[in-house]
């Protein structure tokens, strides 16, 4: 069962933040958010194991959810 | 009424039961004479169980309703007598075509292998259900069906049921051992025990229209995401026999039922969508909302609940009427195995154990194709849009396009009837699953063999290796005298009686592949041709044991299934 890695990995980290905030440039926030929902569905499935993605709603949803308690 | 169709009058007889001082006998009645009731009517008068079928109309459904009938719901309607019939009149379809605006995304095969006697889902209207298993219960002894007779009321006690039945020609009552209530969505049997009937209501509504028109469509199945002739709503194209078709719209939640329903409005959205020339004539017309509920238990001592009175579905997927004849299927030989004693009440545990789950399923999937067509919310309708963009490019996305999840036979997997494996089996048919078909090389289909009764399918790579010994042991082999009927699976070539056990000539290997039987083994099959058990090697004493557990004796089991059955 692949779970989802929190190790620090990534290769190159300020050109993928670079690359997020440009993919959005020019959009309205509909488009934004379709546009999310598109590299959300495209990542999931080159992860392949839905409980990655899972996990990571999760925590994601965690996170934004104890901003919420901090206000 | 549809013009497509010449309705049958059943006419309302007067029963020698009506005269009775004390209120007649009948070990099981069944209420309602839809497909479902029907089927569980004939599957127990051919079991040798006389049955009274009670139906408040004296005709078959009103409109096409239920058209579309699968795989494992034709296989039983073969065990029944009626299944070429239904395929003959029916409109054969594997393939469906998926629709985003007006561009086709997506087609599937639903049937991509060859080697199965029956396709993937055949078109019928259910009159024509109706009418085929009316007159398949004409020809059963000890089953007799009363048209224009209305329960108004039911009391159970232990001991059995009571029933107050309505007729043109006043009241009577009947007693039952076991009443089956198969009279649909608003069951009054439900009522009559107050039992709540709880669900999730969808708030958007459709339009279903069944047009008579000839034109040269192919027989499949078609549905759009947000066609341009339909105003960003979905909609769903089948063809039904003597050129009827059924086309679907979703409408608005607040769309007022009368006029959406009018020929002021459907004309014209029926022309949008097949062309300005092309001339049909409305049939029948239906506005409807949808649920998704069941009752939390489907047996209330000894009534049972079968069909759209235990449990309904949104229709996309054909999960209610299939569901509802495989609840017949699954209860049948149940009750006539109890009846005749030959197995103890606790069998009739098994029936909630495996239909409660299977209802689940299916309103699992049917309310998440509901929800992927009509998205309740902004995030909802973006994601789905995204995977429709995404299906038209990539494979990976049409797996998740969900314009309905349709029909496959539920496998019983954690049912208390089966044996689990005791020998490794990577593939093939695990224990609770229905039987897999395979073609025959003299002709005719596996299938076809297992028949209604218990039944074993002994593979045997080399049929020498069948010992005297082991097959008479077998052929003697019965629990409560219900024997198993085994049958020598052998491949080509290697043909010939073996110790009088009739062979079935695997043809093209197919039986050995699908049953994952190369290195030999052995399948118990129950009497709806579920598996109950299998084995890599032939020994007596396990497929003895697996028998009794099939039947409901496992000593194990017996305490917390008589807990249930009386709970």
């Amino acid at each position: 069962m692949a779970e989802l890695s929190s190790d620090d990995r990534l290769d190159r980290p300020d050109d993928l933040y670079a690359a997020l905030t440009d993919a959005h440039e020019g959009l309205s926030e509909e488009e934004s958010t379709a546009l999310d929902a598109r590299v959300i569905l495209l990542l999931a499935n080159h992860i392949g194991a839905a409980g990655v993605t899972i996990e990571a709603l999760r925590q994601a949803r965690e996170s934004v959810l104890a901003h919420r308690e901090d206000g | 009424m549809p013009k497509s169709y010449r309705y049958p009058v059943y006419p309302y007889r007067r029963s020698a039961d009506q005269d009775a001082s004390s209120p007649a006998h009948h070990p099981v009645i069944v209420v309602g004479a839809g497909p479902v009731g029907l089927s569980m009517a004939v599957d127990l008068g051919l079991r040798g169980i006389a049955t009274l079928l009670l139906d408040e109309d004296d005709t078959v459904s009103d409109g096409s309703r239920g058209i579309c009938f699968a795989k494992r719901t034709l296989e039983i309607f073969d065990r029944l007598g009626v299944g070429d019939r239904i395929v003959e009149k029916g409109v054969t379809w594997n393939k469906g075509k998926v629709y985003s605006g007006d561009r086709l995304i997506y087609a599937f095969d639903l049937l991509p292998e060859s080697g199965h006697k029956r396709p993937a889902f055949v078109n019928i209207q259910q009159y024509y259900i109706e009418d085929y298993l009316i007159e398949r219960a004409g020809e059963i002894d000890g089953l007799d069906v009363r048209w224009k007779n209305r329960v108004i009321g039911v009391e159970p006690d232990a001991d059995g049921v009571t029933v107050t039945v309505e007729t043109p020609e006043g009241d009577y009552t009947l007693k039952c051992d076991y009443l089956i209530a198969a009279d649909g969505a608003k069951s009054g049997v439900r009522d009559f025990l107050g039992l709540p009937f709880e669900g999730r209501s969808f708030e958007e509504q459709f339009l279903i229209t069944d047009i008579v028109m000839s034109a040269d469509f192919p027989a499949e199945r078609r549905f759009w995401f947000n066609p341009a002739f339909h105003d960003g709503q979905s909609a769903l194209l089948h063809r039904q026999p003597d050129d009827v078709w059924r086309i679907d719209l979703q409408l608005d939640a607040d769309a007022d039922r009368e006029a959406e329903g009018s020929p002021e409005r459907t004309i014209p959205r029926l022309k949008a969508i097949l062309g300005e020339d092309q001339p049909f004539e409305v049939d029948w017309t239906s506005v409807y909302r949808f649920r998704c509920a069941r009752l939390e238990h489907f047996r209330e001592g000894r009534v049972f609940f079968v069909g759209d009175a235990a449990h309904i579905v949104s229709p996309f997927g054909a999960r209610g009427g299939n569901a509802g004849i495989q609840d017949a299927d699954n209860l049948a030989w149940k009750i006539a195995a109890v009846l005749e004693r030959k197995a103890p009440e606790a069998l009739l545990a098994s029936y909630e154990a495996e239909r409660i789950p299977a209802a689940d399923e299916n309103i699992r999937y049917s309310a998440r194709s509901t929800d992927f067509m009509t998205p309740k919310s902004r995030v909802n309708r973006i994601f789905r849009d995204a995977v429709l963009d995404l299906a038209e490019r990539f494979a990976f996305a049409r797996r998740m396009v969900n314009s309905g999840r349709l029909s496959t036979p539920s496998v019983y997997s954690d049912s208390p009837l089966n044996s689990p494996d005791a020998e490794d089996f990577l593939s093939g048919i695990p224990p609770g699953a229905a039987a897999a078909d395979a073609p025959l090389k003299h002709g005719g289909w596996l299938i076809d063999h297992l028949g209604g009764g218990f039944a074993g399918l002994w593979f045997a790579s080399d049929p020498g290796e069948i010992d005297a010994a082991r097959a008479s042991a077998l052929e003697r082999l019965a629990a409560g005298g219900l024997p198993i009927r085994v049958f020598v699976v052998a491949p080509e070539g290697a043909e010939g009686a073996v110790h009088d056990l009739p062979v079935l000539v695997d043809r093209g290997g197919l039986a050995f592949e699908r049953y994952d039987a190369s290195g030999g083994a052995f399948y118990l099959f129950r009497p709806d041709q579920h598996v109950a058990a299998r084995f890599r090697r032939l020994e007596i004493e396990p497929v003895n044991g697996a028998l009794a557990r099939a039947l409901g004796r496992d000593k194990s089991r017996s305490d917390t299934d008589a807990r249930t059955a009386h709970g």
